[in-house]
Order: structure tokens, then C-alpha cells, then sequence
């Protein structure tokens, strides 16, 4: 049959040639591609012309206005404040709806608690827009909150709920709750009992218990699911685009824009390379706490 | 015994803020379950019962035509994506420690990092440098490079938990190379490579934005169909389509369930009765 090398180092590349080349090829390679094309000179019809330019990165903050000065223009600024602002947001709601339930699986008996996981992971497999189109059902004109309002004349005119930054975050939040569940749960399942007995044994009050010794111990999975809700929050499209209208841009739809209508490629591969270097600071901010807890974990 | 250990770390309401975390999760996509059975043809009001939008959705040549471009990507790029997966988890795992090792990790592991908007554009802006136009091939390209980690992650998984005592049993009986990894290693594997790629079945089923960017015309998928269908206002057809969507996701979702909790029962040590384990019912 197939003779491998027997050079096991040789082997070993021969396996990960594949993976390298395909992400290597159509990942890298285009990330670095997008990187080059924000720092050329954008061209009016589509594409670019192969001119060093930082223009893409200045239009971020400024503008040329009758007179070719540059002046401030905070419309994109305030996209890239919005979209931090309502990532945070929707990560705080799903950390506070999350944990009590994470920690509520965790109490069931063990087959319970499997059932209970399938449950969560269920919507987190099912399609982001068709879980994003049912919110326009209910939150939208007409909807299943407002008919019912409507009819019993207790409100007379649509309450405007879509369209909004509430609309999104609330797109957001259920986007991608199970994705802070989930591993808050890991962290909680690993949980010591007997630490919370000690402490109950040592006349600690239940909300002491609660953040103290439970909250504590379980800050890993906190932490790392408060990172897998903020960081595709911060480049969602789906949300913006459907709850917020098109018109309430955040990163995400902001760099489809540029791609899809504006034409406009080395501004949209710069707000992009902006979205990534805000990705890559939330993650070494989350190694940099992986680290140092271990350090501590060690230490102890 | 249990009941005090329970009784210590519980706390009110537990239970009644789970069940609305539920309700929270689910009701949404209920909603859009009986509303796709409305019989008026505006979505939100309701009139009476009927299949008539699920009739139609069988009549609609183009729901048809995206649903069969939706299969055919999912089918291929899942089948490259458990390859690649696989010969990396191998090398990976089995290769030792060796200088690149965390890089590669990070390579295999890379597009579930990276914001999909972000790949989505730099494979745009990619394909379009390149001039390359595959039609549907362009999209089994990138579905593939995003479902490798899918693929990757269960695979590897398998691997960490199988012990080597039964492959080491095999080359002492003098078999070779190929046999052992034909006989011993890859049904044991199964289970792991089974769920890695129904896994990265759904991925690239699912998958919307990168679709949406990177597609032809020609090439639509349902999601990016459902997409256009959404923009141009919303009928019951939108609820009947997704209806039947999440019905197939989520009996995907449950054979992947089973599996995986295949894979977490892996065989450890020797015997022979273990042998069948990467088979057991």
C-alpha cells in the first residue's frame, strides 16, 4: 500500500501539509492580501490603483471638506464606539442571564445535565438569520408583542422596538448566549463541592458563598465566555443588518457595506484590519489572564 | 448525603430563571414555527391553519436550486475538510512535540478566531485579484478552509483519549503500517471522525456571511436565498422554509449528540473485547 516516510519529523509535516496549505493559501494569504490593499489608493469605479496610500485609515477619523482641509468626522468613530459599547453590552447580558443557569445545570444529577447541554446547544446550531429573522416577528411592527397592545388599546401607535441599539443587543444577546453558558458550565462542572460546604460549615452567608468561593473558581469559564460573546459580537452582520435596519451600522455591517455597495475596498480592508486588531487585543488580554492564572494555580 | 450537599449551594429562583432563559431561547423560533402555519399572507396576523406556504415552498424552483447548491457544498467541502482534519489531528497528536507545533495549532485553529466579515472580504478580495471563478467552486473553497477546525476539534479529541496500547498489539502481531491503521486506528477514530464532520456539515450549512460575500451568481445558498427572500419583506414562505431548515439542523444536531458522546466513551487499556469498541451501539 502507501509507504509513509520514516522520518517521523517528515511524516509529521506530510500530515500538516494539507491544513497549512489550504489555510495557509485561502486565509493567510488573503488576510495579508486585505492587510496590503488598505494601504493603496481606492478607485472610484471598484478596486484599487497601486498607490501607497493611508488615506483609508485617515478617512476613519477625518474628512476633506469644501476647501480639501481635513477635518474631524466622528460618523465612524462613533460606529467603532458603538459597536464596542453594545458587544459589551450583550456580553453582560448574557453573562448575568448565562450563569445562574449554567449554575442551575450544574446542580442537576449527571444525565439530567447532558439533556440540559442539548438543549442549550440546540439554537447555537441552528441558523444565526433564522434565529435573527424570528426577533423581527416579535419585536417589529405589528409583532407579537405590540398586536396584542395594539388591540387592547393600551398602546396606540407602534412602540418603535426595531431598529434600535436594543433591538441589536438583544439580537446579539441571543445570538450567542449558549456560547457563554457553555463553557461557564466546564469551569462550574469542575467546581469542588466540598469548598462550598467548608465555606457553608464556616458560617459564610449564601451570597457570600456565591462570591466568594463559587464566582472565583469558576472566573476561568466567565472569562472565556464573556470573549466567545464579545468578539463575534464586535464583527456581527446579521443582527445590525436585520434588528438595526442597515442604517444603525456596527463593524461588521460597516465592512460588508464598503465590499458590498460602497465599492470603496481599502477603506473597508481598513475598518476590517481595525475589527481584527481589536480581536486580537481582547485575546491577548485573555492569554494574558490564562497566564496568569496558571502562574497562580502553580503557585498554590 | 446528596441532599445536604444540594442543599447547600442552592439558591432561590434557580429553576424559574433557567425556564425563562429557556423560554428565551426557544419561543422566538416557536413563534416562527406556528406562523409558518398561518393561512394569511401577512406574516403576523393570524387567520387560520394551513400547509399552503409549505406548498409552496415546494413548488419554488429557486428554494430548490439553493437547497441543492447548499447540499452539494456541505457534502464536498466536508468531505475535504475531514480529510485535512484528520491527517493534521494525527500528525498533531500522535507526532510528539516538535518545533512549529503551536504555530500549527494556531493554524488549524485560526478560522475560529478571525471574525467571519473578516474572512469573508479578505476571500473576496482574494478571488477577485485572482480572477477566479469556480462558480459553486469558489464557495466549497472557503467552506472548506472554515470547517476544518470544526472537523479538527472532535477528531482531535478522539485521538487524545484512544491509547496506544492496541495499535502497539497490532505491530508486535506483524502487521504493517497501512493494516494497523486500516484495522486498529481507524475504527477507533470513527466515531471522532464521524462527528467531526457532521459537525462541519452543519458549519457549512449554516454558514451565511461568507456565502453571501464570496458567492457568484449562480452559486446561492439557501441562507443567502432566505437572505434576499427577508429583504423583500416578510411572507409566511420565509417561516415554512426556515421551519424546515431548523428541522434539519436539529436532527443533524441530535446525530452529532449521539455520536459525541461516543466519542467522550472511549476504550482504554487492553482486550480483546475492546476491540469492537470503536463500534459499539
Amino acid at each position: 500500500m502507501i509507504s509513509l516516510p520514516r522520518n517521523p519529523r517528515t511524516r509529521t509535516w506530510l500530515g500538516l501539509a494539507p491544513a497549512w496549505l489550504v489555510i495557509g493559501v485561502f486565509m493567510l494569504v488573503p488576510i495579508a492580501l486585505m492587510a496590503v490593499i488598505s494601504f493603496l489608493e481606492a478607485n472610484p469605479y471598484g478596486g484599487v490603483h497601486f498607490n501607497f496610500s493611508t488615506d483609508a485609515y485617515v478617512q476613519i477619523a477625518f474628512e476633506y471638506d469644501l476647501m480639501d482641509d481635513l477635518v474631524f468626522n466622528p460618523i465612524y468613530i462613533n460606529i467603532i464606539l458603538r459597536s464596542v459599547g453594545l458587544s459589551v453590552l450583550a456580553t453582560v447580558v448574557c453573562l448575568v442571564i448565562g450563569f445562574p443557569v449554567a449554575y442551575f445545570i450544574t446542580l442537576q444529577p449527571p444525565s439530567r445535565r447532558n439533556f440540559y447541554i442539548y438543549l442549550i446547544t440546540i439554537p447555537f446550531w441552528t441558523n444565526l438569520l433564522i434565529r435573527t429573522f424570528s426577533w423581527i416577528l416579535i419585536l417589529g411592527r405589528n409583532g407579537v408583542i405590540e398586536t396584542p397592545l395594539l388591540l387592547t388599546g393600551i398602546i396606540d401607535d407602534s412602540l418603535g422596538m426595531m431598529y434600535t441599539n436594543g433591538a441589536i443587543t438583544v439580537g446579539l444577546a441571543y445570538s450567542y448566549l449558549p456560547l457563554m453558558i457553555l463553557p461557564i458550565y466546564a469551569s462550574l462542572e469542575r467546581l469542588d463541592f466540598r469548598l462550598v460546604e467548608a465555606a457553608s460549615d464556616l458560617y459564610a452567608h449564601r451570597l457570600e458563598i456565591m462570591t466568594k468561593v463559587i464566582i472565583p473558581l469558576s472566573m476561568p469559564g466567565i472569562v472565556a465566555g464573556c470573549m466567545l460573546v464579545y468578539i463575534p459580537s464586535l464583527g456581527a452582520f446579521i443582527a445590525p443588518d436585520l434588528l438595526g435596519g442597515g442604517k444603525r451600522l456596527l463593524l461588521g455591517s460597516l465592512v460588508q457595506l464598503q465590499f458590498a455597495t460602497a465599492r470603496n475596498w481599502p477603506f473597508g480592508a481598513a475598518i476590517a484590519m481595525i475589527l481584527l486588531a481589536f480581536v486580537v487585543v481582547a485575546l491577548m488580554i485573555y492569554a494574558q489572564s490564562a497566564r496568569k492564572r496558571a502562574r497562580i494555580e502553580g503557585d498554590s | 448525603m446528596k441532599r445536604r450537599h444540594l442543599g447547600v449551594g442552592r439558591y432561590h429562583g434557580l429553576g424559574t430563571w433557567t425556564v425563562l432563559c429557556f423560554a428565551f431561547l426557544y419561543l422566538p423560533i416557536g413563534i416562527l414555527i406556528v406562523y409558518s402555519f398561518n393561512a394569511s399572507s401577512l406574516a403576523m396576523t393570524w387567520t387560520g391553519f394551513s400547509l399552503d406556504w409549505y406548498a409552496k415552498v415546494l413548488r419554488n424552483d429557486s428554494i430548490q436550486f439553493a437547497a441543492v447548491n447548499s447540499l452539494v457544498i456541505a457534502t464536498i467541502s466536508t468531505l475535504f475538510a475531514t480529510v485535512i482534519a484528520t491527517a493534521a489531528a494525527l500528525a498533531l497528536v500522535r507526532g510528539g512535540r516538535f518545533a512549529g507545533q503551536t504555530a500549527s495549532i494556531g493554524l488549524v485553529t485560526l478560522p475560529l478566531v478571525v471574525p467571519e466579515i473578516v474572512t469573508a472580504v479578505a476571500v473576496l478580495i482574494f478571488f477577485a485579484h485572482l480572477e477566479l471563478n469556480l462558480g459553486i467552486g469558489n464557495v466549497i473553497i472557503a467552506h472548506t478552509t472554515f470547517c476544518i477546525p470544526f472537523a479538527f476539534m472532535p477528531i482531535r479529541a478522539r485521538l487524545v483519549g484512544m491509547d496506544t496500547s492496541l495499535e502497539q498489539a497490532a505491530r508486535d502481531l506483524y502487521s504493517s503500517e497501512w493494516q494497523t491503521f486500516r484495522y486498529v486506528t481507524a475504527p477507533l477514530l470513527m466515531p471522532g471522525i464521524l462527528s467531526g464532520a457532521m459537525l462541519s456539515f452543519v458549519i457549512s450549512l449554516d454558514d451565511f456571511i461568507i456565502t453571501l460575500m464570496v458567492a457568484p451568481a449562480g452559486a446561492t445558498t439557501l441562507p443567502v436565498y432566505i437572505y434576499s427572500m427577508i429583504r423583500q419583506g416578510i411572507t409566511p414562505e420565509v417561516n415554512a422554509i426556515s421551519s424546515v431548515f431548523f428541522a434539519a439542523s436539529v436532527l443533524l444536531v441530535s446525530i452529532y449528540w449521539l455520536l459525541s458522546r461516543r466519542v467522550m466513551s472511549v476504550p482504554k487499556g487492553s482486550g480483546a473485547n475492546n476491540m469492537s469498541g470503536g463500534s459499539r451501539t
